[in-house]
């Protein structure tokens, strides 16, 4: 691919780490942002005006299940951390070279190697071979590794090799075949349940293991004001976990699942309106550090069916961007912060040059207005399939335009 | 037996109005009304079944389908009969003969169904929700016999027949449902039921075996049974399943038994003409004792069984009516 031509947007609102949007320009050449601020086009320069839209980075969307262009791009996404769980596991380095090649140059994929052989939680995978073929973290995948003596042998591995390890926290013993959070919901529903502790216990062990470890720890999502509150103790005694939601979890509550609207089955399951409530409040005192999108676009075979047959998941990649801006509506987080979780600590998690506006960053850019209002509709979205839960529900903002390496590809 | 509250004129709407809905997948969220006027219509069909010649050809013409995904013999033989003593057309599909083992989606079985132009469509699937997730989808009325653990519409339907004609008002009384209420869709039809009406219900089992939230639903928990059982009127029980009885849920069946077991002994703490109930099929010797469930005068076992007839034909006569061009319900 030839390299794009130099690019100065002008008239836009920089998005900083820090403050408010700053009235500002940005300029990137080779791929890379050289500067930032009271900056004046040169010649030659392909001249963008934003026209008082935001100019934010590009948001790094940390555990999808699909490399879906479309929606991703639809959705202000440049790069994606893509789980192990696919049809050819990411157990091997075969697959996560090919994997990390697979949406490049318009979209950079990340993928996570899967922790375990086949991910069945038995077996340590080829980790540092994964490494270094393209693998910039390690994951669990859709299930928690039950085993203690596993998941200890392998943060310590990946304590040495520096890897990140993301976990999905749902103790399996307590969950088994429950598709709902044990309530009254899945009780008038005659739903299998589980208690939502579930969750507080795989997080308590993962937190003690990656403190006996020194591992790095990121749990993929953390939805329980009780598992919320661990990682908020471990944070504060100087552990290194960090911890992720989707707006799913911050937005609904398990009243949702009633109907047996199967767009709006989950894992985790959707939770009590007070564990709602605190995964709000969470993402404004900084204990949780990503919100992704979950991407998981399922069709009809495997979502038109009863709620407990149903395959969990949701098609969130449209949907990240404008529900993240919904909480700076709402006056829970500022724009810096709405960004910090979107792109820039989704990207140090990573170890990639990317999600912050700095001179010398990957010139990975999104030009976003905050404002615009739409309606999702899950009959035209983006998306390989339309399993939101948020069909037919009003949203504002929406990226105007998007560059991944200074190379516009939306 | 008479009923001791005979039907009122003006206790529902007339008309359509009196159960405006087009199918029965549940019974919560209806008004006490509407499970009111299905209760009348069924007592007609009460007495139709106790003449020589049980036969009203009013479904004459129609095609009912039952469409069973789950085994049952004794709700799809009372659909059956129900549907066949109002002259209809009834058609049952066992999942075991049908496409649904070869792959067949529920919705592309539904669609099939649905084509064939049924004037009704029975359901019973072992999961929650499939019966309202059909019932989206296809042009008839749709009933569901029995979803997961979902609800069992007129299974509650039936019970609250059964009681009304032994005691009468339901605000007076106390129903105590004991057994695996986790697992029981006969459970939830019967509390969104009862509570509905007016009664008083407590629900008693094993931790383990009580959902979570139950409260919610306007009953009083009990793990005790001696003090579930003290001065009810009606005494529900439910099956327990075999394979819950061996260490997952309860450690034995004689465990069971121990703590659980409708016995005389422990019938004895309830009103002295308590009304024993069982859904069926029973475990004999575990959740209730030959004894009880034999017992003359309280035990209306069969009763359920003979109401179960009578409640499934009123439900398909209403359900039918707006097709059918009934004065009032067109």
């Amino acid at each position: 691919m030839s390299t794009p031509s130099p690019t100065t947007i002008t008239n836009g609102r920089l998005v900083l780490p820090h403050g408010e949007p700053a009235k500002g320009a940005l300029r990137c050449a080779d791929g890379k942002i050289t500067a930032i601020g009271d900056v004046v086009p040169q010649d030659g320069d392909r001249v963008i005006d934003a026209k008082g839209a935001l100019i934010a980075p590009g948001l790094v969307d940390l555990g999808v299940f699909a490399i879906d262009k479309p929606a991703f791009h639809f959705g202000g996404i440049t790069r994606a951390a893509l789980m192990p769980d696919q049809g050819v596991v990411l157990d091997k380095p075969s697959a996560v070279r090919f994997a990390a090649q697979s949406g490049k140059p318009d979209l950079w994929v990340h993928p996570l190697a899967a922790a375990t052989k086949g991910l069945d939680g038995a077996d340590l995978a080829e980790l540092a071979l994964m490494r270094d073929a393209g693998a910039r973290a390690v994951a669990t995948g859709r299930r928690w590794i039950a085993d203690s003596g596993t998941m200890h042998r392998l943060l310590s591995y990946c304590a040495m090799l520096g890897l990140v390890v993301v976990s999905h926290a749902e103790d399996a013993g307590l969950t088994g075949a429950a598709v709902a959070t044990a309530g009254e919901m899945a009780t008038r529903l005659g739903l299998p349940s589980a208690p939502a502790e579930a969750e507080a216990l795989a997080v308590a062990r993962d937190i003690a293991l990656a403190e006996l470890t020194g591992a790095r720890l990121h749990f993929r999502q953390v939805t329980t004001g009780k598992a919320l509150d661990l990682i908020r103790a471990a944070k504060a005694r100087g552990v290194a976990v960090t911890a992720g939601v989707t707006p799913a979890h911050a937005l609904l509550s398990d009243v949702a699942i009633g109907d047996f609207r199967t767009f709006t089955r989950l894992s985790p399951p959707l939770r009590a309106e007070a564990d709602r409530r605190a995964v709000l409040a969470a993402l404004a005192d900084g204990t949780i550090d990503v919100i992704a999108s979950g991407h998981d676009p399922r069709g009809p075979e495997d979502k038109r069916l009863p709620f407990a047959d149903a395959e969990p998941g949701m098609a969130g990649a449209e949907t990240l961007l404008p529900l993240t801006l919904g909480l700076v509506r709402d006056g829970l987080i500022d724009t810096a912060r709405a960004f910090a979780l979107l792109a820039a600590h989704p990207a140090t998690l990573l170890g990639v040059n990317a999600g912050v506006l700095a001179v010398g960053a990957e010139a990975d850019i999104a030009l976003i207005d905050p404002d615009k209002p739409w309606v999702v509709d899950s009959d035209k979205m983006a998306a390989t399939a339309g399993n939101t839960p948020f069909d037919k529900q009003g949203v504002q903002g929406r990226a105007l335009a998007l560059f991944k390496g200074g190379a516009q590809v939306a | 037996m008479t009923s001791p509250e005979p039907t009122a004129a003006g206790r529902y709407p007339a008309g359509s109005a009196a159960f405006p809905h087009r199918d029965l997948t549940g019974l919560a969220g209806l008004a006490p009304w509407e499970i009111l006027f299905l209760l009348d219509e069924a007592e007609q069909w009460v007495d139709l079944n106790r003449q020589p010649h049980k036969r009203d050809d009013r479904l004459a013409g129609l095609t009912i389908i039952n469409a069973f995904f789950e085994n049952s013999t004794r709700t799809l033989l009372s659909f059956e009969i129900a549907g066949k003593r109002l002259g209809a057309d009834v058609v049952n599909m066992h999942a075991a003969q049908s496409s649904v083992k070869k792959g067949e989606t529920l919705i592309d079985t539904a669609m099939t169904l649905n084509a064939m132009r049924a004037d009704a469509i029975v359901i019973r699937h072992a999961s929650s929700g499939a019966v309202r997730l059909i019932a989206d989808k296809v042009d008839c009325p749709v009933l569901n016999a029995g979803d997961g653990q979902h609800e069992h519409p007129t299974q509650g339907l039936l019970d609250a027949l059964t009681i009304r004609r032994a005691k009468g008002d339901f605000g007076k009384l106390t129903v105590t449902i004991c057994g695996d209420i986790l697992h029981s869709r006969v459970a939830r039809s019967n509390i969104h039921c009862l509570t509905t009406l007016g009664a008083d219900v407590r629900v008693c089992a094993p931790p383990a075996l009580m959902p979570s939230g139950i409260e919610a639903m306007k009953v009083t928990p009990f793990h005790d049974f001696d003090a579930a059982l003290d001065r009810a009127d009606v005494v529900m029980m439910l099956r327990l399943q075999q394979e819950r009885m061996s260490g997952q849920f309860i450690p034995s069946p004689r465990e069971y038994r121990h703590l659980y077991g409708l016995t005389l002994e422990r019938l004895a703490r309830a009103k002295p003409d308590a009304l024993v109930m069982h859904p069926g099929p029973m475990n004999r010797g575990i959740e209730i004792d030959s004894t009880v469930a034999d017992l003359a005068g309280r035990s209306a076992i069969t009763t359920q069984v003979e109401m179960g007839v009578a409640i499934r034909m009123a439900c398909l006569d209403v359900l039918t009516r707006r097709a059918r061009g009934v004065e009032g319900w067109a």
